[in-house]
């Protein structure tokens, strides 16, 4: 409850907030503090200092052009979930922030800070994955690009460099036939997802299915894509029979179990949630 | 080390020196005197120290004192504007209470509930409490309590 | 009395309460909102391991940090000379009561075990602090669980207590009732384990001690049920400081479910410590620390049967338990899982021969005390979850086996095999009402019609029933318990007829102001706005037992009505005085005394009062003033009963239990006021749920707690659960002036049988006989496979 000492930097620029990360290798930096304050309640991590990107504009736009979704690192998940933009352009993301946390976590919570801390329980990863959305990234040699696949590397470790900042999140805006769904199966104590599934699919013009994608969260040490539930449905009808026959042989490498849910029946619930996500994605579609 | 914060709390000009590492909660409850939002957990999940961030419901034991400054702020002391709140009004009316312990955030949330959605089914109003424990009611007259100030402030 | 009446806000009446202005406006001062001029704050290093002696402590750069006042450990409470105790309060025949000590001297035995002490000028600095204390600990094997822990080489918690054993307990007759199986047509036999449970009060303990070093006198500000059992055991034996020069003020406080009865050490370290700062001192737990601090709940594992003849008759009972008492015996642990479990076994069943066993073990766990229910729900569980497999086995209907085997209303006062006698009761009315409410015949339809579609419906009974309203003091003093169970009220009529109430009662969230004056406002016909009523505070009041073991009612307002009666009996003589009447010839009503057959010529009860305070003219013999004490000690328990439904949803594909439906019909005798009854089965019916199907504290094999936050202990949320259904049947308690019984435990008494039986009955069709709590999701899903 009591965090330990740090200093405290409130930069007003991305370029600063990189100088000062690049000056402290322990620093963190902070944008909601809904991932990072409750650990150093805890104590479970104390930081040398914080950068506080909260109050910097560039980080907090969302907009559509060229087909592209762009949301600024410190948009809240309210925002996200509220947000007409994005509803259109990528409901599945509005939908999965809709669900994180509760009402409070959602006003102060962000896009950024999530992705960043990479809790593979947490309920965005899956739905970036899903989305493939490229993660814009800023270092002290200027920005670069990382897919979403690319990003997350294992249990709260992305590819984010000790002095870079996540500044932007990019998602190629859903085109006509396209439906998605996020479905969580949530833990009783902590809300976060034993399961959650983000489904999205394409269907043709004769309804068949030409694109999909089906992501989990909580299952095991990052989000995963399930590429092959994808690949058998394409080319199917997307009936409920198709979709049952394509999780049938799912199955998440290296899925955990913890004392809650064993690692066994994270795998099946992985399938009935999936099953059900993606028969919702499809009848959105 | 302090850093100087200028907040408006509860309709009154604040201004502090605060260590980084002060919570909004200790600030308001060991420096302001506001006791009346409460400590419950450690880990942001029982939302007894609910409060109205520039209007919004925040868990003010996960916000820095720092990260609010020059926010306005409402405390459960400053939601009653010379009568209470609708809210106030419809948990006393609708015995929405037992210890009274989560009530404080549990009222601000509520308030928060009813902000963004005027007319809650039960089942919006159950989930839109998943950030407030309370251990007493079973929340059941607290959803009570809910409808009823959703009927008085739509009037 | 009950049906006397005072407007609209006497006795029966569902106003509003009294206390939630404060409540609902931030304005109540619970003890962590409590500041005193010069105040620092205390914070204790805890054990991380379960076993492990302790080699040394190094409290050196700890002591050199700035702000920090004072570092201490076990050796320095041992150089000041106070007793440093944390004792028993209830002794059972050959129990083993190994010391336990404010501190850990040598040997932590359990994940929370205080080592240290930090007292800081500030909460942050005493925090830090805590970091650099250096433990070189010794680790050594550990135990949790309570049957393992009896296995002969288990890692010992006390050394003088082999194979863990704490005590070695029966009730009932084994000879009869092995008897009675050896006859059995057919037996139900059930293995048990029902789950230790964290209390998570909403406010988390916390002390204020504020030592005053010239007049040695101590004020001490706590969260606590019971601030008189927590001055005599501050004063005997933990701090021996005298008990009239110890003062324990309950501010508001926040919820306690049996959490805040228990005598701790950390409320009597925070003492100590500013008796050595002179200083006032406040500690606060976190809800982390509450975790490894407060007494849990629960924890038994057992084995039930019971034997059926041939015509579905319950004819024995047999039941052998493993309780856990944890590390150490808290306050009143050895009653729990004894006289509060072991008695409760007959239910509401004639059953003619009982046997009960039961091991009270220690394990290296916080310890385990009463919680919201304590034992009789534990009891109440075995029975309930007995009588749907007996239902199964004989292939009876779970409602008809039930109405077979009631104890018949005609019955009373029945005499158990298993101690009680229970005085009263009609367990078929209430059955028949919550059946009727339920629709049971309709849901048996529907339940298979949706069978038929791969839907999974369950109903759940629990015919339950309890024995609270702690207790006759006689007869607990018989069974161990070192401390009476009467309880005190005061009744002060002021000179301007206003009332001031004092009880020994000590609430914190049952609305004990509201009630007790509606008491009192029916009793001597005086407004309700005229009355307050004051609790939880040593210093103003007569010594009283608490609030605990739903006995507020039952012995506080028993004491309260008994008081009253003494006021209306010396007002009466004072009014027959006045009106120059004989003293039998004097009516009372609605708070007026006059003649028989006379009403116009009255004397107003604040008449009187004016009139005793004046002294000037009163009956000879009579003592001015206008107030009365009474100590009431009850002349048995009281016994609340009721049915309670639950119906459920399985998901057939993820294993998800989902309740549909919750019903309640309880007796708990005569309703001081409805809606506050109605409050307090919700919040025991919620905590039930949350017991049967969320809540459990997990300690690994090494007996570390896994579920250590509130990230991993599941405290029920709003939309886990329905709106539940009340209702009541009224069977007056015959044994006091109220006919009141009890309420606050009914709802967590009853329901984990109900929800469970209904998830068992929604699964039947996959042959599963039982699930162990909590019913998640996973265990159901393995049931189905």
């Amino acid at each position: 409850m009591f965090p330990s000492k740090f200093d405290y930097h409130r930069p007003s620029s991305v370029q600063e907030a990189v100088q000062i990360l690049s000056d402290n290798p322990d620093a963190k930096v902070l944008a909601g503090g809904h991932s990072l304050i409750p650990v150093m309640k805890l104590r479970l991590a104390t930081p040398s200092a914080l950068i506080d990107i909260g109050r910097i504009d560039a980080l907090k736009g969302i907009s559509r052009a060229n087909g592209s979704l762009r949301i600024g690192a410190c948009v809240t998940y309210n925002e996200i979930a509220n947000s007409g933009v994005v509803q259109d352009a990528a409901p599945l993301l509005a939908e999965a922030a809709g669900q994180i946390g509760d009402r409070q976590v959602r006003y102060r919570g962000t896009i950024g800070g999530n992705l960043s801390h990479a809790d593979p329980a947490s309920d965005l990863p899956a739905a970036a994955l899903a989305l493939g959305a490229t993660l814009h990234v800023s270092g002290p040699n200027g920005s670069r690009s990382v897919s979403a696949s690319e990003f997350f590397v294992d249990l709260m470790m992305t590819s984010l460099q000790a002095d870079e900042i996540l500044t932007e999140v990019e998602i190629s805006a859903a085109s006509a036939g396209t439906g998605s769904a996020y479905v969580k199966f949530e833990h009783p104590a902590s809300g976060y997802a034993l399961c959650g599934a983000a489904a999205v699919v394409t269907r043709g013009a004769g309804g068949s299915c030409t694109g999909a994608s089906l992501c989990f969260n909580g299952v095991s040490a990052t989000a995963v894509s399930a590429n092959g539930v994808a690949a058998s449905l394409v080319g199917s009808d997307l009936s409920d029979g198709a979709i049952e026959s394509a999780v049938s042989n799912l199955s998440i490498p290296d899925a955990a179990g913890d004392m809650f849910a064993s690692a066994g029946y994270r795998q099946e619930l992985a399938k009935a949630i999936g099953a059900q996500a993606l028969r919702t994605a499809r009848d959105r579609a | 080390m302090g850093i100087s914060i200028e907040l408006e709390v509860n309709g009154a000009s604040v201004s502090e020196e605060v260590e980084p590492r002060l919570l909004l909660a200790h600030l308001l409850r060991e420096e302001l005197g506001l006791t009346g939002t409460k400590i419950g957990c450690d880990t942001s999940q029982c939302g007894s120290c609910t409060i109205l961030l520039d209007g919004q419901a925040v868990k003010s034991c996960t916000v820095l004192a720092v990260q609010a400054d020059g926010s306005e702020i409402t405390t459960i002391e400053g939601l009653a504007n010379g009568e209470y709140h609708p809210m106030q009004q419809a948990f006393w009316d609708n015995h929405g209470l037992q210890c009274g312990f989560c009530t404080p955030g549990m009222i601000i949330s509520c308030v928060d509930l009813l902000s963004t959605n005027p007319q809650p089914s039960e089942d919006e109003i159950r989930h839109g409490l998943e950030g407030n424990l309370c251990r007493c009611t079973g929340y059941h007259n607290i959803v009570r309590a809910v409808q009823t100030a959703a009927e008085t402030m739509n009037g | 009395m009950a049906g006397e009446s005072n407007g609209a806000a006497g006795f029966g009446s569902s106003i509003r309460r009294r206390e939630d202005p404060e409540l609902i406006t931030g304005r109540a001062k619970y003890t962590d909102d409590l500041q005193l001029a010069g105040m620092v704050y205390c914070t204790i290093l805890r054990s991380d391991y379960a076993h492990a002696g302790i080699n040394s402590i190094d409290t050196s750069e700890a002591e050199a940090l700035d702000g920090v006042l004072g570092v201490y450990t076990a050796k320095d409470i041992e150089a000041s000379g106070v007793p440093g105790g944390v004792p028993v309060g209830w002794l059972l025949p050959g129990l083993k009561t190994p010391e336990h000590y404010m501190l850990a001297k040598d040997t932590t035995r359990y994940v929370g075990d205080g080592v240290a002490i930090v007292v800081a000028e500030d909460q942050y600095t005493a925090h830090d602090a805590l970091e650099l204390i250096y433990v070189d600990y010794e680790p050594r094997d550990g135990v949790a669980d309570p049957k393992k822990a009896t296995a002969d080489g288990a890692p010992l918690v006390h050394d003088d207590a082999p194979n863990n054993i704490a005590f070695d307990w029966e009730i009932g007759d084994k000879e009869s009732t092995d008897a009675a199986f050896a006859n059995a047509a057919h037996v139900a036999s059930l293995d048990i384990v029902n789950n230790r449970l964290i209390p998570n009060a909403m406010e988390p303990r916390a002390a204020l001690a504020d030592y005053n070093n010239i007049t040695g006198e101590l004020v001490l500000y706590m969260t606590t049920q019971n601030p008189h059992i927590h001055r005599l055991l501050m004063s005997l034996a933990s701090l021996g400081l005298p008990e009239h020069k110890i003062r324990v003020i309950a501010p508001e406080v926040g919820g306690g479910f049996g959490s805040k009865i228990h005598h701790y050490a950390d409320e009597a370290i925070a003492s100590w410590a500013s008796m050595q700062v002179g200083r006032p001192v406040k500690w606060t737990a976190t809800r982390t620390e509450t975790y490894i601090t407060d007494a849990h709940g629960r924890d038994h594992v057992t084995h039930g049967e019971m034997a059926i003849d041939a015509d579905g008759r319950f004819i024995g009972l047999r039941v052998d338990t493993y309780a856990a008492m944890g590390a150490y015996l808290s306050t009143f642990a050895p009653a729990v899982p004894t006289y509060l479990y072991g008695t409760l076994m007959s239910g509401e069943y004639d059953l003619p021969a009982i046997y009960c066993h039961v091991y009270g073990v220690f394990t290296h766990t916080v310890p385990v005390d009463a919680y919201r229910g304590a034992g009789r729900p534990e009891a109440t569980f075995i029975v309930e979850r007995l009588v749907d497999e007996a239902a199964r086995v004989t292939g009876l209907d779970p409602a008809e086996i039930r109405r077979r085997n009631f104890i018949s209303p005609d019955a009373f006062p029945y005499q158990t095999q298993v101690a009680l006698a229970y005085d009263s009761g009609n367990y078929i009315g209430a059955l028949d009402k919550a059946l009727e409410a339920i629709g049971y015949d309709d849901f048996r339809k529907e339940q298979a019609a949706a069978r038929e579609q791969g839907k999974y419906l369950g109903l759940g009974l629990s015919t339950y029933i309890e024995a609270c309203g702690l207790a006759p003091s006689a007869v607990v003093g018989s069974l161990g318990a070192q401390a009476g169970q009467w309880e005190s009220a005061v009744v002060r009529v002021h000179a301007t007829g206003k009332v001031t109430v004092y009880s020994g009662c000590s609430g914190h969230g049952q609305g004990h102001e509201t009630t007790f004056a509606q008491i009192v406002a029916s009793a001597l016909g005086v407004p309700y706005d005229d009355i307050d009523v004051v609790e939880g505070d040593t210093g103003s009041m007569p010594h009283g037992w608490g609030t605990y073991g739903s006995r507020s009612a039952a012995t506080g307002g028993s004491a309260i009505a008994s008081a009253a009666e003494k006021v209306v009996d010396k007002a009466r003589t004072i009014a027959a005085h006045l009106l120059e009447a004989a003293e039998e010839d004097i009516e009372f009503e609605d708070g007026n005394f006059f003649v028989k057959g006379s009403p116009d010529q009255s004397q107003s009860l604040p008449d009187v009062a004016l009139q005793a305070y004046l002294a000037h003219n009163l009956p000879k013999g009579i003592e001015p003033a206008l107030e009365a004490t009474s100590f009431y000690d009850p002349a048995n328990f009281v016994y609340p009963f009721g049915t309670h439904i639950a119906i459920v949803e399985v998901c057939s594909q993820t294993g998800n239990v989902t309740l549909q439906r919750y019903l309640a019909v309880d007796d708990v005798g005569n309703v001081i006021n409805p809606m506050i009854v109605d409050g307090q089965v919700h919040g025991g019916i919620a905590q039930g749920i949350g017991q049967s199907l969320y809540e459990t504290a997990v300690y690994d094999e090494g007996a570390n707690l896994l579920s250590g936050t509130m990230l991993d202990y599941a405290v029920p949320k709003a939309h886990f659960m329905p709106s539940f259904e009340t209702d009541r049947t009224v069977t007056p308690c015959p044994h006091n002036p109220l006919g009141v019984k009890g309420v606050g435990e009914a709802g967590s008494i009853a329901s984990p049988a109900a929800v469970v039986n209904a998830v068992v009955d929604a699964l039947s069709p996959f042959g599963v006989t039982h699930i162990d709590m909590p019913v998640t999701s996973e265990k159901v899903w393995n049931a189905m496979k």
